[in-house]
C-alpha cells in the first residue's frame, strides 16, 4: 500500500529495527546473493593482517539492502522514484541497527505525488552509519 | 563494468531479499504478488548491484584457474598481484583499507520502473567526476564517481545507478 497523502505530514517519521546483533553468517550471506566476495567482508586473516581492520566489517550495500526492507515497509512495495545512500560509518558483526524515515516534502510532479524521505540508520551506539535520502510515489 | 546480459530470476531475488532479511512476500510468493497492485514479483529496491554476478570481470569475485587476494595457506593469496595493484591505483604503494580497490562512499539509484523476473538487463558504467578530501580519521581520501545504467531487453532505461568509491590513504581509525 502506497502512503495516503491524506493521512500523512511533513515531519512526520517511522523506524524499524532493522538487524539486531548482526551475525558474521549474514555477511556471507549477502556477499553470496550480491556476489561481492570482498574478502575484508568474511575473511578474518585477510582483514586484519593484510587490510588492517579489527574484523571483518558487512558491505555498505548490506545496511542499504536492510535499510530499504525499512522504506518499503513505510511507502509501499514498487512505489521508489529514488533511493540513495552516504556510508558514514563501518557496520560490524555484534552491531544492532534502527533505520529511521522522516517525510521532509511532500509535492506534485508531472502529475504524480511525490513523498521525499530523510533517511538515516544508527547502530546500537547511537552512532550514524548510513544518511541518505528516498522518494517514494504517493495515493 | 559493462554487463551484456543481466537476467532478473526469482531464485535469485529470493535469495537476495532473505540476505538482507525482508521476507516480505513481494520477493518471492507469485500468488500473491499477482493479487496486489504491483501485479508480479519484484526485486528489492538494491537488487540492481547484484549484477556483479553477471560481469565476467568483477574483481571481487574468486575465479576458476586464478590467483585470489584473499588468505588461504598465507593471509593473502596474492601479496604479489596486491602490491601491483595498489602501486597501479596511486604509485605510492601506501594504499590501504580494502585492497580491491578501496570503500564504498555512496550509493543512489533513480528507478524508472522496477526489476522483476524475466528482465534481461544490460549494464553500462561510465566514469563521473574524481574528487578529493582530508579526513582527520583516515588521511587522504580519493573519491571518484560512476555512473550505470540499466536498460531491458528493448533499450528503455530501468535504473540509473550512481556509485562513489574511496581509497583512503591509511586505515580508518575506530
Amino acid at each position: 500500500m502506497a502512503l495516503d497523502t491524506s493521512e500523512i505530514k511533513v515531519g512526520d517519521s517511522y523506524s524499524e529495527m532493522i538487524v539486531e546483533d548482526l551475525t558474521r553468517t549474514q555477511i556471507v550471506q549477502y556477499a553470496g546473493a550480491s556476489g561481492d566476495y570482498n574478502p575484508v567482508h568474511s575473511d578474518e586473516k585477510f582483514v586484519t593482517e593484510v587490510a588492517g581492520y579489527p574484523t571483518v566489517f558487512a558491505h555498505g550495500m548490506l545496511t542499504m539492502g536492510m535499510t530499504g526492507r525499512m522504506i518499503t515497509n513505510y511507502v509501499g512495495d514498487g512505489q521508489l522514484t529514488y533511493y540513495g545512500v552516504r556510508f558514514v560509518n563501518q557496520v560490524w558483526p555484534g552491531d544492532t541497527l534502527t533505520a529511521r524515515a522522516e517525510i521532509a516534502a511532500i509535492r506534485e510532479e508531472n502529475g504524480e505525488t511525490l513523498v521525499d524521505l530523510a533517511i538515516s540508520t544508527t547502530n546500537q551506539d547511537e552512532n550514524f552509519v548510513l544518511t541518505g535520502n528516498a522518494t517514494a510515489r504517493a495515493a | 563494468m559493462a554487463v551484456d546480459r543481466f537476467p532478473v530470476e526469482a531464485s535469485h531475488i529470493l535469495m537476495f531479499a532473505r540476505s538482507i532479511g525482508d521476507t516480505n512476500p513481494i520477493y518471492y510468493d507469485e500468488a500473491h504478488a499477482t493479487s496486489t497492485a504491483v501485479g508480479s514479483i519484484i526485486a528489492p529496491p538494491t537488487f540492481a548491484q547484484a549484477s556483479a554476478q553477471f560481469d565476467p570481470d568483477y574483481v571481487l569475485r574468486p575465479k576458476a584457474g586464478q590467483k585470489w587476494f584473499g588468505s588461504g595457506a598465507t593471509p593473502s593469496g596474492a601479496a604479489t598481484a596486491k602490491k601491483e595493484e595498489a602501486s597501479d591505483s596511486d604509485g605510492d604503494g601506501k594504499t590501504s583499507g580494502s585492497s580491491a580497490g578501496g570503500l564504498h562512499a555512496e550509493q543512489h539509484f533513480t528507478y524508472h520502473r522496477h526489476l522483476k523476473p524475466g528482465d534481461v538487463l544490460t549494464a553500462e558504467t561510465k566514469p563521473g567526476e574524481s574528487w578529493e578530501k582530508e579526513s582527520k580519521r583516515a588521511g587522504v581520501l580519493k573519491f571518484s564517481e560512476s555512473i550505470t545504467e540499466y536498460r531491458d531487453e528493448d533499450g528503455e532505461l530501468v535504473i540509473t545507478a550512481r556509485g562513489v568509491g574511496v581509497v583512503t590513504e591509511k586505515v580508518i581509525e575506530q
